[in-house]
């Protein structure tokens, strides 16, 4: 037996994930401590400062620390701490809409009582009660832990982990939704079972690169890749099982089907939060495994991500022409995004990662706010989601339909907004490495999807308003959240330079 | 293939001397050019914030804005006569937009004759146009929003022109068009006027993704998007590659100024305001097109395909407006069409190279004048006879509107070509250049452009003789009257451009010499058939044009209901079936596919939710769908995924 | 070791999915289609999961918060196990990273007990 020798970490890099599994634990305790009429009231201030404190440790400390960390486990670089700092500051923003409780006078988001049967004694007690569902908040501090842990991962098991970690609360956020909770439990256990399958194929796929290269670590990996001749009868399907698992999460076709039901299900500040951090945190994990693991493979596996981007593309803007649900549509939205952002994996370039960065930005920040806005738009208490519901939004409440156009515009790409700078940040990339084809595809797509938006938008302004559609008076955590939303995205499309310097410095990977 | 090769070191040469147009900072004057976008847009934006408390006084300083940034204008442009032919060309660099590494993009202002042209026409015709606003929208309830909008559209088209990148161009054409969609809609309560807006948009954005599509390919060849630099490189080409980027940049054309196939928005774009209809229907806007085409003139010349096939779309489009124009009886459409066919004759100015540039500028805005002019006229007759536009209802209105009526007919007698007045000699001009070249295609674009001159004529005079001539055939409540003043003074000012303005700058040489530095010196080509014949040619069509007109709609009555007509008439007035044609072509195989893949959402389609729901309203036929709501056929969707990819791999290997 | 002995595997692996496949398809195509509520749940396995509640008839939550609780405190004392046996090699830093490693299954059991999830009713 060898002597023990204790692993080194280096805590000053890992100090903001540390801040938000202790705040998430912290927030453990509040549940179970603290009388349920001042949770609320804890957990938020609890949740903000973990989040904030995180961010802090990240821009004053972790950038100074930059190395490789707990036996290769964790990798902290310029790439891992832009992910983890855009990860820690939407979820700020989807934090402060999740945090809507519209001062108790109207229904919020949430299910007083996740557990309960829909309709059952047990239920109806919790609501007698005043009961809300607080748990979301360390809930979605795990989450962020998870997001932040995810691209930071140096070797296959620890990036498990993290899939793990930020997915097992996602799915129960999924089943929290105050109205239509069966729909909401269903999309829960659909997103579980799911989830389950493609981390199945996610750990086969590092078991068969393990049979290869003995090795889990991705640097170990790297040396090992760059060595195989002709054996790769293991590696390539192992690296192919691994990328299934991580584009489930971004939700890439053909492993797409979950997005659409499980965005419809969940609450609409959940699926914000999803949307746009778990796309972050994949995407960051994809890039690391890609560049840095597989990199000296990518004849093998290069063609087979182009492909599913052309196919993630097509099929989502094909499909969102015919939504007639605005959470669905935003769902097949965010399909053809993830086929655009392939492109930066496809790509293999610093200035392609800057750009992945970038988009995954702006397209975080306007999916938190337009997700946002679509939980204050109620039919006698229930979120409208029916497009007919949305029609003549833009007389009855010129300000949410003014910012959700804008959200829209943003997603289609029209310049002085962030969209816009984020597909020429991409794209432009893409061009230059051989993705001429890729490009031109995504033009097209986005082209449809144009359509699509701007459908919304005449919607909203030239026709006539239904009756019982009004939009509920949030509170200033809301209007706090889209505020800075609607000015980020304006101002990522007016003056990106800030972000994009930033991207650019922080795009090369440690190995 | 020799004649292309023997051609192309003089091709290059053009090129060259084309950019050997030196820039400078901008300094003086010109330093404070940033000026002529930012007065319309702070205005826009003060309309739009300020609220009720500036409903009176927003249109006046909407108005004062726009004039404001011509009086900019005029001096930029009096500092750039001041200097040498060759060096007039200021750079003004605004700031770094996307400023990281390779992507660096600059947004500057690049005032040279092209732009400062564009300025001059813009920002006189828009103030025109807002002051006539005055009058015409006096009673709109939202004209303080109307203003913001016109303001905002002034900006953006300024932008258009001024960038000095292609990409800055890109953010004042997508401007314009929110700005036209905002103004098409304007009247939002009225359905059809939103499905035009909405027409507008998606043509529109078919356009756009030829410039978006020019602009990668740019960057991929060049590594830079700014007109210096894309001009400079050129030369270093490949020639594939730039016929590609002049045919995507055809296609950009052909959506903004509505060209042949994408020409089918413009028409019902006319539901909007009058005054909108003629500042960016008529003037500017839809000009784009044009201006973008002689602004990549680098790039057109060095590929000769990519011109005849500029030729080939605006030969089509103007008979096709023309012909379109022939049936319309309604007054505003007449004139769409008529706008489509004179754009076509830009088009295929700008198509014939060196040649052309110039005059299809100079047509350009001598039509900006006399449309603009016409519209505005149109408008008025609009005001007196409760907004009607149907002509068969008109008639005899030269009595009861006398200025309308004067300013009206110096617009027609201009854009027939009646010698002397402006449409005589820049239209001219065209058609003398398309009779300059070799083999087929002198005869091909020459006869489109000398027959059309014909068939304008006849159709303008239709207009006009259906409108002001002939039997009053009014409907009872109506009590025609004369425009207040803000609404003549400005028809009768583009009046007097109309008939002066072609007369002071074409046989001058003033404007061909005014753009050489820009467009190149052209090598003067000799028509196949000489000027002179092709001169009386012109005229007797045009002659023959207005006689049958005259005989058909001032001797003969003009019955209030439209006869059926032949079955050409009958195509015309459907114009020429465009919409059954984008919608076989576009519209149904677009539906097919998306129901082919949609075959896929049963549950996004009925709005139907969950795996229950899904079987209460689902046969069986749906539940073989694949996104049906039930896990199981989605893990199948990923396993299938995952065998295929294996699969695919395991083909490759 | 040769990555050839993964053949047999992969081979067999080849021929469960296909089977799987097979009979999904299979089933598809020949099973008759007459549908009902239960068939189209979520979770089809004959009796109904969560029959919509008139006073109960579910197992009760606490069953599954008893299993789980096993399931930690189970791997909690797997991990017990080895680190007891050579604690006194390892030193400090394994001590602090016992200790922090049992207070973190402990504030998912401080949860589970304030929250009543041990109270067998």
């Amino acid at each position: 037996m060898g002597e023990f020798v204790a692993t080194k970490i280096n805590y000053a890099a890992v100090l903001p994930m540390l801040i938000v599994f202790a705040a998430a634990m912290i927030g453990v305790l509040v549940e179970a401590f603290v009388p349920r009429a001042s949770r609320y009231v804890a957990q938020l201030p609890l949740t903000l400062i973990g989040l904030a404190g995180a961010l802090a440790a990240l821009l004053l400390n972790s950038r100074d620390n930059q190395g490789i960390t707990a036996a290769g486990a964790v990798v902290v670089d310029g790439p891992t701490l832009m992910f983890q700092g855009i990860v820690l500051a939407l979820s700020i923003l989807a934090v402060l809409v999740m945090a809507e409780r519209l001062d108790r006078e109207g229904a919020d988001a949430f299910t007083q009582s996740g557990a309960s049967v829909p309709g059952s004694p047990l239920e109806a007690q919790a609501e007698r009660l005043g009961a809300t569902t607080t748990e979301v908040f360390p809930l979605t501090l795990f989450a962020v832990g998870g997001m932040m842990l995810f691209p930071a991962s140096g070797n296959l098991l620890t990036m498990f982990v993290a899939l793990e970690v930020l997915s097992l609360p996602l799915y129960i956020m999924t089943g929290l939704a105050r109205r239509r909770r069966l729909l909401s439990q269903e999309a829960a256990l659909k997103y579980f079972l799911l989830g389950a399958f493609s981390s199945a194929f996610f750990i086969f796929g590092a078991a068969l690169i393990y049979g290869a290269t003995t090795s889990t670590d991705l640097s170990v990996i790297a040396k090992a890749v760059g060595q195989v001749t002709g054996l790769d009868s293991l590696l390539v399907p192992g690296i192919l099982l691994v990328a299934v698992g991580l584009l489930f999460k971004v939700g890439a076709v053909p492993f797409h089907s979950w997005t659409p039901d499980v965005y419809q299900g969940a609450p609409s500040p959940v699926t914000g939060f999803m949307a746009a951090c778990t796309k972050i945190a994949a995407f960051g994990a994809m890039a690391r495994v890609f560049y840095v693991g597989f990199e000296a493979l990518r004849w093998n596996w290069q063609p087979v991500l182009a492909v599913v981007a052309a196919l993630t593309m097509v099929v989502g803007a094909v499909l969102s022409i015919t939504q007639k649900d605005v959470k669905r549509l935003l769902a097949y939205s965010s399909i053809t995004h993830a086929g655009f952002l392939l492109l930066g994996i496809v790509a293999m370039d610093r200035t392609s990662i800057a750009g992945l960065m970038f988009y995954l930005a702006a397209y975080g920040i306007s999916t938190i706010t337009a997700f946002a806005l679509i939980a204050l738009v109620r039919q006698s208490g229930a979120e409208a989601t029916h497009l007919s519901q949305w029609a003549g939004l833009g007389r009855t409440s010129p300000v949410v339909a003014a910012v959700f156009a804008f959200m829209m515009l943003s997603f289609a790409g029209i310049p002085l907004t962030s969209g816009f700078t984020a597909k020429f940040a991409l794209f432009a990339p893409a061009v230059a490495h051989g993705g001429v084809w890729l490009v031109v595809l995504a033009m097209l797509a986005s082209a449809v999807t144009a359509f699509v938006y701007v459908r919304v938008i005449v919607l909203m302004y030239f026709s006539d308003p239904i009756d019982g559609v009004s939009v509920v008076n949030p509170s200033y955590l809301t209007y706090a959240a889209v505020a800075v939303g609607a000015a980020l995205t304006l101002m990522l499309g007016v003056l990106p330079s800030p972000l994009l310097d930033a991207a650019k410095s922080a795009s090369i990977f440690l190995r | 293939m020799t004649g292309v090769l023997s051609l192309s070191p003089h091709v290059a040469s053009l090129a060259a001397e084309g950019s050997a147009l030196t820039t400078r900072d901008a300094s003086g004057a010109s330093a404070i050019g940033w000026l002529m976008i930012a007065l319309p847009l702070a205005g826009a934006a003060l309309l739009l914030v300020g609220g009720k408390a500036l409903n009176k006084i927003g249109p006046l300083l909407a108005t004062a804005l726009s004039w404001a940034s011509f009086g900019v204008g005029v001096a930029v442009l009096l500092q750039l006569m001041g200097m040498a032919a060759g060096e007039r060309s200021l750079h003004l660099n605004l700031y770094s937009w996307i400023p990281a590494g390779k992507l660096d993009v600059n947004f500057g202002m690049l005032m040279d004759p092209l732009s400062m042209t564009f300025v001059m026409l813009i920002t006189f015709v828009g103030s025109l146009i807002h002051v006539y606003s005055l009058g015409y929208m006096e009673h709109d309830p939202d004209k303080r929003r109307f203003f913001a909008y016109l303001n905002l559209f002034i900006a953006a088209m300024l932008t258009l022109v001024l960038a000095d990148s292609y990409l800055g161009l890109f953010l004042g054409w997508e401007g314009v068009g929110l700005a036209s969609y905002l103004l098409i809609g304007f009247w939002n309560w009225n359905p059809a006027y939103a499905t035009a807006a909405n027409k507008a948009f998606i043509m529109n954005r078919v356009g756009d993704l030829g410039l978006l599509l020019a602009m990668f390919t740019m960057f991929a060849t060049f590594g830079k998007l700014d007109f210096a630099s894309v001009n400079a490189s050129v030369a270093g080409a490949g020639k594939g590659t730039l016929t590609i980027i002049g045919i995507l940049l055809l296609v950009a054309a052909c959506g903004k100024s509505a060209q042949f196939p994408l020409q089918a928005w413009l028409g019902d774009a006319m539901a909007g305001p009058t005054p909108v209809s003629a500042l960016i229907h008529a003037a500017t806007m839809v000009t784009a097109g044009v201006y973008l085409i002689v602004r990549s003139n680098a790039i057109y010349t060095a590929t000769p395909d990519a011109r005849l096939a500029v030729c080939i779309v605006g030969a089509i489009t103007l008979m096709f407006g023309a012909i379109v124009g022939c049936a319309k009886d309604d007054l505003k459409k007449a004139l769409a069409a008529s706008t489509m066919s004179q754009i076509g004759y830009m088009i295929l100015a700008a198509g014939l190279g060196p040649v052309g540039y110039a005059f299809a500028i100079f047509h350009l805005v001598t039509h900006g004048f006399f449309k603009a002019g016409m519209f505005l006229g149109a408008g008025s007759v609009m005001h007196g006879m409760n907004d009607q536009v149907d002509m068969r209802r008109f008639g005899g209105l030269s009595a009861v509107m006398k200025i309308t009526w004067i300013t009206f007919g110096l617009g027609w007698l201009a854009i027939i070509g009646v010698p002397g007045l402006s449409g005589f000699w820049s239209k001219d001009k065209i058609i003398e250049a398309a009779f300059i070249g070799e083999g087929w295609r002198p005869w091909v674009f020459g006869l489109a452009a000398l027959i059309c001159a014909g068939i304008t004529a006849f159709y303008m005079s239709r207009l006009f003789f259906m409108t002001f001539h002939g039997k009053r055939r009014w409907t009872d409540d109506v009590h025609p009257h004369e425009s207040p003043l803000t609404m003549t003074i400005p028809m009768m000012v583009l009046a007097v451009g109309s008939a002066l303005l072609g007369l002071a700058i074409g046989p001058t040489g003033i404007i061909t010499d005014w753009l050489a530095p820009v467009t190149g010196a052209h090598e003067e080509g000799e028509p196949v058939i000489p000027v002179p014949v092709l001169i009386v040619l012109t005229l007797l069509l045009v002659a023959a044009g207005v006689a049958l007109a005259w005989m058909r709609y001032v001797r003969d009555a003009v019955p209030v209901v439209p006869p059926v007509g032949s079955l050409a008439t009958r195509a015309a007035r459907k114009d020429l079936y465009q919409d059954d044609v984008n919608e076989a072509i576009f519209a149904r195989p677009g539906l097919h596919l998306t129901r082919g893949l949609v075959f896929a959402d049963n549950k996004g389609v009925d709005g139907a939710a969950g795996g229950t729901a899904a079987l209460i309203g689902g046969s069986s036929s749906r539940l073989a769908k694949l996104q049906n709501g039930f896990v199981r056929s989605y893990a199948l969707t990923m396993l299938t995924g995952v065998v295929a990819i294996l699969g695919l791999v395991w083909v490759i290997q | 070791m040769t990555n050839y002995s993964y053949g047999p595997l992969l081979f067999f692996a080849a021929i469960g999915l296909g089977f799987a496949a097979f009979s999904v398809v299979a089933g598809a195509l020949a099973g008759p289609k007459r549908y009902n509520r239960a068939k189209a749940d979520a979770y089809e396995c004959g009796i109904q999961p969560s029959p919509h509640a008139e006073g109960g008839g579910r197992v009760p939550i606490k069953y599954y918060l008893t299993a789980m609780l096993f399931i930690v405190f189970d791997i909690e004392s797997v991990f017990l196990y080895p680190f007891a046996v050579a604690f006194d090699r390892m030193g400090l830093f394994a001590l602090i990273e016992m200790v922090l490693f049992i207070l973190t299954v402990f504030v998912a059991y401080a949860y589970v007990w304030r929250r009543g999830g041990l109270e067998w009713d």
